[in-house]
């Protein structure tokens, strides 16, 4: 029998949909808390709400959703073999995921203003739901915003792979994975924003 | 004799060679050794810590210990033996090694993963260590419990980083596994003509990603609110410590299926082989191991009577921990009714798989007594508890793992072993084992309770046996690693098939070559069909007479 490196496509996206169902997974644990915390304290929950930015929340949601558009086009480029196109979506996909976490940064800079963060005195003194979903609200997104940074780089890689000329119009499973990953890391945003900002 | 290289000469990439030949392989066979020498030196380690809990307990009164010192010693005796011995132990090794063989091919689907995760391993193993020389191990239990694993003072955060990182690299074994299983398997092998080892770690692999992220973000939230104090499970603050508990066991219960699941499908490898008889109930196992997969995974609060759930909730877990024990005992009557007129040829591992099927068995029936509500409020946390799980955990996977290295080392390294020593070392641990164990049932029914540094006078008689039990299987567990290891400095004298088995890794040289197959394997329509070997070896009878 040969060790010739085989190229099974269809493969490699199985063991990444594997590893995304490891993640939805691991977001569905802070899900879980979620629920049973908003069953224990939902009025709390619906506070908490109204004081986050909904023009921010919706705002980033748009610019993942672009994102999302652009590496679809990227793999849709790459098919055809549009190099310089595929690279500027890539490109412009990343440029979202950055200006979502600035975004994020002036969001969380101004609840730190106000004295909203972990273990703060105005949530400590305050009523006990909230501090839970302030508290939840921070590890959600915080874990969300290092998924975003994790996405970020890995499109980074499949855009010098691609500029190197290792991803092919047959050969782009690489770039599709780097996709899917950015797509779930999209998807769970779609999840977290009706959560914490629009919780009526 | 040695026409083909084997493995161990041919590295793979080939332009490495040495230790780096080594290091940086990709292949399967060289990283399942990789895994043996490093999970053996974790066994041995924590095997000692046990001893000295014993040694602790033997007599009434501080002895060797001090309450602290105990309370982290027998933390890292069960983070050892849990996270870096029985979860990894059987599918890392021989799954490894045999999941590509059984299946007929040369390689896992992604063996650069393969390798990372090997080191992901090692690099979980170092933090642990590393947290044992920072501000001393954690005293929590391997269960990390809020609110004391928040609150303590040892060096909780470090720990519970190297349980993360382990569990990242099971995860990407698991999907390793589940891959190369559904696109790398032999295109003539149907799916029920795949072996049952690889069944059982089809069934584990699927443990592996539907559980291990839970425990993974569970931990990490352990690291936030020790940093930031958020007060997700503080009850002051508006959290509930219940939901710890259940998100913990959430992943950790069905963890002790990922622990027992591979060894199961050892003992199904073993039993047919040894019995020459077809396995009985093939695809009963098959469905069995995935029914434990499920059910497994709906269980996890039988470890919380008595932490203030809702008897409904009690209830509920109660009944489905009872419908979990019926697969397991499905697997029992099928190993028993192949023995049941076979042509039974008695061999070290077979030897080790009869006492596992015996002590796993005491393990299951005694964890029905945990899993009724009634009976569990009454032994909750004491001795008895312990005891089970042993039974199920030592008793089960860790006679597997015995059995396995006996069934296969001939396989692997192309060395035959000792018989008479492999046996006289298999009694010495199996005695062992009932002296360290039978009495912890016994004190644990009269109320001793788990994780104490000492007890009151009238447990002094069963804790002397146990020490004394744990002398011994120390003592035999030493002898039987000294058997094997020995082997190595004789030559390579196995053939091919020593034991008359029939899966694909039969069919292949000891140890096999690079690509495990100098030619497409030829797959049997059934997987344990031993009419060919029962006529040859009645033939080669007949010739010598």
């Amino acid at each position: 029998m040969s060790m010739s490196p085989h190229n099974d496509e269809s493969g490699k996206k199985l063991g990444m949909w594997l590893f995304l169902y490891t993640e939805i997974i691991l977001f569905g644990g802070l899900f879980v808390l979620y629920a049973v915390y908003l069953v224990v304290h939902p009025q709390d929950f619906i506070e908490g709400g109204k004081q986050l930015d909904r023009i921010f929340g919706l705002v980033n949601t748009v610019i993942l959703l672009i994102s999302s558009f652009a590496v679809a086009a990227s793999i849709t480029a790459v098919q055809k073999g549009q190099k310089g196109i595929a690279l500027a979506a890539i490109g412009s996909a990343v440029g979202c995921g950055l200006i979502f976490l600035v975004n994020k940064y002036f969001e969380w800079g101004h609840k730190f203003e106000i004295g909203i963060y972990p273990n703060s005195e105005r949530l400590l003194d305050g009523p006990v739901g909230q501090n839970v979903f302030f508290g939840l609200y921070y590890v959600v997104t915080g874990l969300h915003g290092i998924h975003i940074i994790i996405g970020m780089i890995v499109l980074i890689v499949a855009m010098a792979f691609v500029q190197a000329g290792k991803i092919t119009p047959t050969r782009f499973a690489l770039l599709e994975n780097a996709g899917l990953y950015w797509h779930l890391v999209d998807l769970i945003w779609i999840f977290i924003f009706p959560l914490f900002y629009l919780i009526i | 004799m040695e026409a083909v290289k084997s493995f161990f000469e041919t590295p793979a990439p080939s332009r490495f060679t040495g230790i780096w030949a080594w290091l940086l392989t990709t292949d399967h066979k060289r990283i399942g050794l990789m895994y043996m020498f490093a999970i053996l030196f974790w066994f041995c380690l924590a095997i000692l810590l046990g001893g000295l809990i014993r040694l602790e307990l033997m007599f009434p009164g501080e002895n060797v210990l001090t309450a602290e010192l105990y309370n982290s010693v027998f933390t890292l005796h069960g983070v050892i033996m849990i996270f870096l011995f029985i979860i990894p132990a059987l599918p890392a090794i021989f799954g490894n090694f045999f999941l590509p063989i059984q299946i007929g091919t040369d390689d896992v689907f992604f063996p650069k993963l393969n390798l990372l995760s090997w080191y992901l391993y090692m690099l979980g193993g170092v933090v642990a260590i590393a947290a044992l020389f920072s501000d001393g191990f954690p005293d929590t239990g391997w269960t990390f419990y809020v609110p004391f694993s928040v609150s303590t003072q040892t060096n909780v955060s470090t720990a519970v980083f190297a349980a993360f990182i382990l569990g990242f690299a099971s995860m990407l074994t698991g999907l390793n596994f589940i891959t190369t299983i559904h696109r790398m398997r032999s295109p003539k092998m149907g799916w029920m003509q795949i072996p049952l080892f690889t069944w059982s770690l089809y069934a584990t692999s699927w443990v592996q990603l539907l559980a291990t992220p839970v425990v993974t973000i569970t931990l990490v939230l352990v690291v936030v609110e020790r940093y930031l104090n958020i007060g997700l499970f503080d009850p002051a603050k508006g959290g509930d410590p219940i939901l710890y508990q259940h998100l913990f066991w959430m992943y950790s219960h069905p963890a002790v299926y990922i622990m027992i699941l591979p060894g199961m499908g050892v003992i199904s490898e073993i039993i047919p082989v040894f019995a020459r008889k077809s396995i009985f109930g093939y695809k009963a196992i098959v469905v069995s191991s995935m029914a434990i997969a499920v059910a497994g995974s709906l269980v996890w609060a039988h470890h919380m009577y008595t932490s203030g759930m809702s008897d409904t909730a009690v209830f509920v877990f109660s009944l489905l921990t009872f419908v979990v024990a019926i697969p397991s005992a499905i697997k029992v009557f099928s190993w028993v009714s192949t023995l049941y007129k076979g042509a039974i040829q008695m061999t070290p591992p077979l030897f080790l798989s009869l006492c596992f099927i015996y002590l796993f068995s005491v393990g299951g029936l005694t964890g029905l007594v945990l899993g009724a509500a009634g009976t569990d409020v009454h032994v909750h946390d004491t001795h008895f508890v312990v005891s089970h799980f042993h039974f199920t955990m030592f008793g089960g996977t860790g006679f597997a793992f015995f059995a396995a290295l006996h069934y296969w080392w001939p396989k692997m390294f192309g060395r035959m072993y000792d018989f008479k020593k492999a046996y006289i070392a298999s009694i010495l641990v199996t005695g062992g084992f009932m002296f360290h164990y039978v009495p912890m049932f016994i004190v644990g029914l009269q109320g001793m309770p788990r994780r104490y540094y000492d007890y009151l006078p009238q447990y002094a008689q069963g804790n002397f046996l146990a020490g004394f039990g744990a002398l011994l299987m120390i003592v035999g567990i030493a002898l039987m690693f000294v058997n094997l290891a020995v082997t190595f400095r004789q030559e390579r004298n196995a053939p091919a098939d020593p034991w008359g088995g029939v899966t694909l890794e039969w069919k292949t040289a000891s140890p096999p070559t690079l690509h495990n197959f100098d030619h497409e394997p030829a797959v049997p329509d059934y997987p344990y069909d031993f009419t060919e070997v029962v006529a040859a070896r009645a033939g080669k009878t007949k010739q010598n007479a």
